[in-house]
C-alpha cells in the first residue's frame, strides 16, 4: 500500500525523490480520511516553498485541508489533470494523482521524513 | 407507532428556460403618454444591446404554475417543526407581512425629505429603544443587514474605540464552539483570530483566558448561551478579566431567544452584541434571507455607531450625519427597514411579559426534548441547557450511521433535520432547537420519530443510510456538483 | 412536560443562572397588543410618511410597478418560511429558483457565473473590491466619483483595516462621464481594481470600454457597478468587465425606506473560487434525476472560517426570488419594453429641462435652473403633491445648484409638465 521508495510526513504527504526533484502528493490514508476530494488548490510553478510550510489545499464537499511541503525548493510542475479530475486523488493517490514536482534546495531534509514502515506505524497509532 | 409521511402529489416542472416559447409574455404595460423614442438615438447605437439571449418567455398562468410547483418541493415552518439548532426557526406571524406592505411604509423612498418620513423614523426609534431594553444596552444601530454584518459592525466599533484609547491591538479571541461568521468578521476588521479551547464542560475556560488575555487582545467574541445551549456561568468573571486588561467583550446574540426577560447582556458585562431579528424576533427566513442584524452597545461605544443616527430635533426625528468618531456606513441607506417593521410588530404583539414567556417556553421545550431523548442518544456535555440541546451520534455511529445520515431519515417522518455536525467541539453533533412555537403534540411526534430512527439504526441501518425515501428528490449528489460545477442553465 | 423535566415550574429551569446576571424586574415594555391594534399602529405610522405623491427620486432606489404575481409567489409559506436550502432533498423549490436567478443574472450581465445574492448593491460592490484584491494579490482600489456616494462610503468602511487603499478619480465636468485621463494618471501596478458605475450616479451610460482598457493595461480588474437593473433590458452589458456588482431593487422590490434589497455579484468563470456568497449548482439525485444543491461551499465562513472569501451567511434569498419572478413576468420582450418606456419618459422630462451633462442617459439625469436652488424647486413641487429630485449638494458640493431627477414607467406626463413649470 505505502511504497517503500517514498518518504512520508506527519501531515500525510508523501514525496518521491529522483535526483534533485521531489514528486509529492497526499497519502491513501489522507484521501480516505478526507472523503470525496472535489478540488485541489496548487501553487504556480516558480513558487518557492519551505519544508512544513503551506503549499496548497485539498477540499472535500464540506472541509478544506491545507497541504504542507514535504521538502523545501521551487515548484517545477503541477499536475494540471487534477483541476478537471480531482477524483483521481481518491482513485490513485500515490500514482496518477501526484500534486507537484519540487526542485529540492536542501536534499538532506528528506532524512527527517518517515519511511513507509514508520508511517504505517504512525497512522496505526493515530487511530 | 411512529408515522412516516405518505407519498404526496408532486408534478414535474422544467426550468423556466425550457418552458419558454417565443412571443409568450405575462406582463402588460400601459400605453405611453409621451412620445416613444428610438433607443439607438437616445443611447447611441453602440450602447443598445441585442435581445437577451435565453431570457424566459412564458405566460402568466405558466409563471404562477412554475413557481407554485417549485414551492411544493420545499419544506417550511408552515409544514411542521424545523428543529435547526442555532437557527431559531419559529413561526412567522402573518400580520407582520401585512404591515410591512402598507403603502406609506413599503413605498417610502430613503431620500424623501425627513419631514415626510417621520412614520418610518418613529418605527426605527421605537425598535431601537425596545432592543436596548431587552438587551440592557445603551444604544442600538439598525443598519446591519444580517448577523455577520452586525458582527463586523460591532468589531469595527471596538477597533475604533481601542484606536482612540491609543492601540487597536492585534487579535480577537474566539471559542472553538463559535459560529464560523465570528472569525470571518474579525478578519475583515483587520484582526488575527486566536481560537480558545472550551473547558471540559463545553464552556469558556476562565483559567485559559486569565493566561492568554494580554495587551494584544482586542476582544473576546462569545455566544451566550453558547452553541451547546449552555449559559456561560462565569460570564461576569470573563468580562472582568477582559476589562481589567483593557479588552472588550463582544456577544454573538444568535441565542437571545434563551434570555429575553430573564437576563440581559448589558447586565453581565457585554460591551456590544448583535441580534438576529430573523431568529429571535420571528422575521421569516425566506429560504436564506433577508435578515437584520442590529447591534446594541454600551455608552462608551456609542460615538462609533454607523452613520446616520436618529436624533430628536424638536418634535421631529432627523438623521444625524455629523458624527466625527463614527466608523462610517456599513451599507447604503438605513437598514433592512421592511425586516425592522416585522420585528417591531412581533415585539408589540408579545409585549414585555410575552417576550419573557417566549423564552420560558423555548427553554422548557428544549429541556423536555433533552429528557425524552437522553436515554437514546449520547449527551457529551451534561450542564443544564437552555433553548437547545446538542447530542452526539456516538451510539449510532457504532452501527455505521452518522449524524448526517440520521438527519436525512427524519425527513421521511415529516420533519426538517436538526443542525448537523455543529458545534465543531461535538464530534458528530445533533443540535436541536425546538423554539417556543411547538406544542407538546408536535414535540412528542418528533421524539417518537427520533427514537424510532434510533431503533432503525440498530435493526435496519441500510434503510437509514439511504434515506430519504419519501421525497420527490432522493439523496442529492453534492460531490459531483462540487467537482464539475454547473452554476447556470445553458 | 414539567414532570418529565423534573421541575415544579418552568422557572426552575433558570435556577442555575448566577443570581448576579438575573433580571429582577419585568422588561420595561408595554403589554402585548392584538392583531387589529398592530395593524392600526403601523397604519398610523404610514400616515405620518408622505402618501400618494408623485415622486422623481431615484439615486439608487427606483419606483417601478410591482407585478401582482411577485407577492403572490413570495407570500407562499413554502418560500417565505423555509430556511437556507442546506438540506437539498427538501429544498428543491428554493434551489431551483436560485439556479434560475443565477442564470438570468448571467444572461443580463453577460457574465459566466452569478451568486445567490448579497445584502444590497453597496455591499456587493464592496465585496467585489475585496474579491479583486484576493484575485490579484494587490490592495489598491480606484473608484469613480460617479459611483453612488453611499456605496463609496461603505467601501471605505470595509477596506480601512484590510491593508487596502481606496482612491477616487473624477468625472468630466461637461459630459458627466468618467475622466479617463485622471484614471490613467492614477493607475499603477499596485491597483487591484477600477470601479465604475453604469448608468452612473448621474444616470449616464459610462465609458466602460475605456475604463477596461486602462484597468487591464495596468494589470487591474474592472468592476462595473449598477443601481438601476431595468437599464440592463436595453443597454449593452459590460462585456469587458471582470466583475459586475449591483442592486436589483428595480426588479419588483419595494423602496421600503431603503431595504431589504438584493445585491448581486457576477463574474468570469476563472474567478468563481474567489466569489463571496452562496452558489447553487446542478447535479443529480440517486435516481439520476436532475437536482440542485448549494455548492463550492468551501469558500464560505461556516467551513473556511477566518480564511473565508467573506463573512456573509444570511443573504437576501426571498428578495432575490422577487427579482426572479419579476424577470419571469416581464421576460425577454417585456424587460426591453419596460426599459424603452423608462427611456421615453425620462427623455420627455429632459426635453423640457436642460440636462446638466451632455452624456447619454437612461432614466435619470442631472438638471438645474438658473437662479433657483433645488430646495426651492422641490418646495414648489410639494405644494402640487410632487416629490422632486434629489438635491446633489449633500454629495457633490460642486453640484449644489443641481438635482438628480428620475422618471420611470410610473411617471405621469402631467406631473412631468409640472416639474418643467417649477424649473421655468
Amino acid at each position: 500500500m505505502y511504497p517503500e521508495n517514498f518518504r512520508y510526513t506527519k501531515e500525510h504527504e508523501w514525496v518521491r525523490v529522483d535526483g534533485d526533484i521531489g514528486t509529492m502528493g497526499i497519502t491513501d490514508h489522507a484521501q480516505n480520511e478526507l472523503g470525496d476530494i472535489v478540488y485541489v488548490d496548487l501553487p504556480k510553478p516558480g513558487v518557492k516553498v519551505s519544508q512544513g510550510g503551506t503549499l496548497g489545499s485539498v477540499e472535500s464537499v464540506k472541509a478544506v485541508s491545507d497541504i504542507y511541503a514535504p521538502v523545501s525548493g521551487e515548484i517545477l510542475e503541477i499536475n494540471t489533470a487534477l483541476a478537471d479530475a480531482p477524483e483521481k486523488v481518491n482513485g490513485d493517490p500515490h500514482g496518477e494523482a501526484w500534486f507537484v514536482k519540487i526542485k529540492l534546495s536542501t536534499p538532506g531534509e528528506i532524512d527527517k521524513l518517515m519511511s513507509a514502515a514508520d508511517y504505517q506505524a504512525y497512522i496505526g497509532a493515530e487511530k | 407507532m411512529i408515522t412516516k409521511v405518505r407519498p404526496h402529489l408532486s408534478q414535474n416542472e422544467p426550468l423556466l428556460f425550457e418552458r419558454s416559447s417565443p412571443g409568450k409574455h405575462a406582463y402588460q404595460l400601459p400605453e405611453l403618454d409621451v412620445p416613444a423614442i428610438d433607443p439607438r438615438q437616445a443611447l447611441g447605437a453602440e450602447n443598445v444591446r441585442a435581445e437577451i439571449e435565453g431570457f424566459p418567455e412564458v405566460s402568466e398562468v405558466e409563471a404562477i404554475r412554475h413557481f407554485t410547483r417549485l414551492s411544493t418541493w420545499n419544506y417550511a415552518i408552515d409544514h411542521g417543526m424545523y428543529p435547526l439548532g442555532s437557527c431559531t426557526m419559529k413561526y412567522n406571524p402573518r400580520v407582520n407581512e401585512l404591515v410591512a406592505r402598507i403603502d406609506g411604509l413599503a413605498w417610502a423612498h430613503p431620500y424623501q425629505p425627513e419631514t415626510l418620513a417621520q412614520g418610518s423614523m418613529e418605527i426605527m426609534a421605537r425598535l431601537e429603544a425596545a432592543l436596548a431594553e431587552i438587551t440592557g444596552m445603551d444604544a442600538v444601530t439598525l443598519q446591519p443587514a444580517a448577523g455577520a454584518h452586525g458582527e463586523l459592525t460591532g468589531i469595527l466599533m471596538m477597533r475604533a474605540l481601542l484606536e482612540k484609547r491609543g492601540n487597536p491591538r492585534k487579535k480577537i479571541l474566539i471559542p472553538d464552539s463559535a459560529h464560523g461568521t465570528n472569525p470571518a468578521s474579525a478578519v475583515i476588521a483587520g484582526y488575527a483570530v486566536e481560537h480558545v479551547p472550551s473547558n471540559p464542560a463545553g464552556g469558556l475556560d476562565v483559567g485559559v483566558l486569565e493566561r492568554i488575555v494580554d495587551s494584544d487582545v482586542a476582544a473576546l467574541m462569545v455566544t451566550n448561551p453558547n452553541t451547546l445551549g449552555v449559559f456561560e456561568q462565569d460570564i461576569l468573571r470573563v468580562a472582568g478579566i477582559l476589562h481589567a486588561k483593557g479588552a472588550l467583550l463582544y456577544m454573538d446574540g444568535a441565542n437571545m431567544n434563551a434570555l429575553m426577560g430573564i437576563a440581559r447582556p448589558g447586565d453581565f458585562g457585554v460591551d456590544a452584541l448583535h441580534l438576529n431579528l430573523h431568529k429571535t424576533f420571528s422575521t421569516p427566513h425566506g429560504g436564506g434571507g433577508p435578515g437584520a442584524g442590529p447591534v446594541a452597545v454600551k455608552k462608551e461605544l456609542e460615538p462609533y455607531l454607523p452613520v446616520p443616527r436618529l436624533k430628536r430635533s424638536g418634535k421631529k426625528w432627523a438623521w444625524d450625519y455629523k458624527r466625527k468618531r463614527s466608523i462610517g456606513r456599513v451599507r447604503a441607506f438605513y437598514g433592512n427597514f421592511g425586516v425592522l417593521v416585522r420585528a417591531l410588530a412581533y415585539i408589540l404583539a408579545y409585549g414585555g411579559p410575552g417576550l419573557r414567556n417566549v423564552t420560558v417556553d423555548a427553554v422548557l421545550n428544549a429541556n423536555y426534548l433533552r429528557k425524552k431523548l437522553e436515554p437514546y442518544f449520547d449527551l457529551p456535555y451534561k450542564a443544564p441547557n437552555m433553548h437547545e440541546v446538542v447530542f452526539s451520534d456516538e451510539r449510532q455511529a457504532k452501527h455505521g450511521v452518522r449524524t448526517g445520515e440520521f438527519a436525512k431519515r427524519l425527513i421521511d417522518y415529516g420533519f426538517h433535520p436538526y443542525t448537523v455536525s455543529f458545534p465543531l467541539i461535538v464530534h458528530g453533533a445533533l443540535m436541536i432547537e425546538p423554539t417556543e412555537t411547538e406544542g407538546k403534540r408536535e414535540l412528542d411526534h418528533f421524539i417518537e420519530a427520533m427514537i424510532g430512527i434510533a431503533h432503525e439504526v440498530e435493526t435496519d441501518p441500510q434503510t437509514v443510510l439511504s434515506a430519504p425515501h419519501g421525497t420527490r428528490t432522493s439523496r442529492v449528489d453534492e460531490v459531483t456538483a462540487a467537482r464539475k460545477p454547473v452554476l447556470r442553465w445553458k | 412536560m414539567l414532570d418529565a423535566c423534573g421541575v415544579q415550574s418552568a422557572e426552575d429551569l433558570f435556577s442555575h443562572l448566577p443570581s448576579a446576571v438575573r433580571l429582577t424586574r419585568p422588561l420595561d415594555l408595554p403589554a402585548g397588543i392584538s392583531e387589529y391594534e398592530i395593524v392600526e399602529y403601523f397604519r398610523q405610522r404610514a400616515a405620518e410618511n408622505v402618501n400618494g405623491h408623485a415622486s422623481f427620486l431615484g439615486a439608487g432606489v427606483y419606483s417601478h410597478f410591482r407585478p401582482v404575481l411577485v407577492d403572490t409567489v413570495v407570500a407562499r409559506g413554502e418560500f417565505l418560511t423555509s430556511y437556507t436550502p442546506y438540506q437539498a432533498e427538501i429544498s428543491q423549490g428554493t434551489l431551483t429558483a436560485i439556479f434560475e436567478f443565477q442564470t438570468m443574472i448571467c444572461q443580463l450581465t453577460g457574465m459566466d457565473v452569478a451568486n445567490a445574492s448579497m445584502y444590497d448593491g453597496s455591499t456587493a460592490v464592496t465585496e467585489a473590491a475585496m474579491m479583486a484584491a484576493r484575485a490579484t494579490g494587490k490592495g489598491r482600489i480606484l473608484v469613480a466619483r460617479s459611483l453612488h456616494p453611499e456605496y463609496r462610503q461603505v467601501l471605505a468602511t470595509y477596506t480601512r483595516n484590510q491593508g487596502m487603499r481606496v482612491e477616487e478619480f473624477g468625472y468630466l465636468n461637461d459630459a458627466g462621464l468618467l475622466d479617463a485621463e485622471d484614471l490613467e494618471q492614477k493607475m499603477d501596478g499596485l491597483t487591484a481594481a477600477v470601479i465604475v458605475q453604469s448608468p452612473n450616479f448621474f444616470g449616464l451610460i459610462d465609458r466602460i470600454k475605456e475604463a477596461a482598457d486602462i484597468a487591464h493595461r495596468g494589470g487591474a480588474l474592472l468592476i462595473v457597478a449598477f443601481t438601476e437593473s431595468v437599464s440592463l433590458g436595453i443597454i449593452e452589458p459590460p462585456a469587458e468587465a471582470d466583475i459586475v456588482a449591483g442592486e436589483l431593487q428595480s426588479f419588483a422590490i419595494s423602496p421600503s425606506y431603503g431595504g431589504p434589497f438584493a445585491g448581486i455579484i457576477a463574474t468570469r468563470e476563472k474567478f468563481v473560487r474567489q466569489m463571496p456568497g452562496r452558489l447553487v449548482g446542478q447535479t443529480v439525485d440517486t435516481s439520476g434525476n436532475r437536482a440542485f444543491c448549494l455548492t463550492l461551499a468551501t469558500r464560505e465562513q461556516h467551513i473556511r472560517r477566518e480564511k473565508a472569501t467573506s463573512n456573509i451567511c444570511t443573504n437576501q434569498a426571498l428578495i432575490a426570488l422577487m427579482a426572479t419572478v419579476f424577470m419571469t413576468v416581464y421576460g425577454k420582450r417585456g424587460l426591453r419594453e419596460l426599459a424603452e418606456q423608462n427611456l421615453a419618459k425620462s427623455h420627455y422630462l429632459a426635453s423640457k429641462l436642460k440636462p446638466r451633462f451632455c452624456g447619454k442617459f437612461f432614466n435619470e439625469f442631472v438638471a438645474r435652473a438658473p437662479g433657483k436652488p433645488p430646495d426651492e424647486i422641490n418646495r414648489a413641487l410639494f405644494k402640487r403633491k410632487i416629490i422632486g429630485g434629489l438635491p446633489l449638494g449633500r454629495f457633490y458640493p460642486e453640484l449644489a445648484d443641481s438635482m438628480l431627477l428620475c422618471a420611470t414607467e410610473m411617471s405621469r406626463r402631467a406631473d412631468m409638465d409640472a416639474v418643467a413649470e417649477a424649473f421655468a
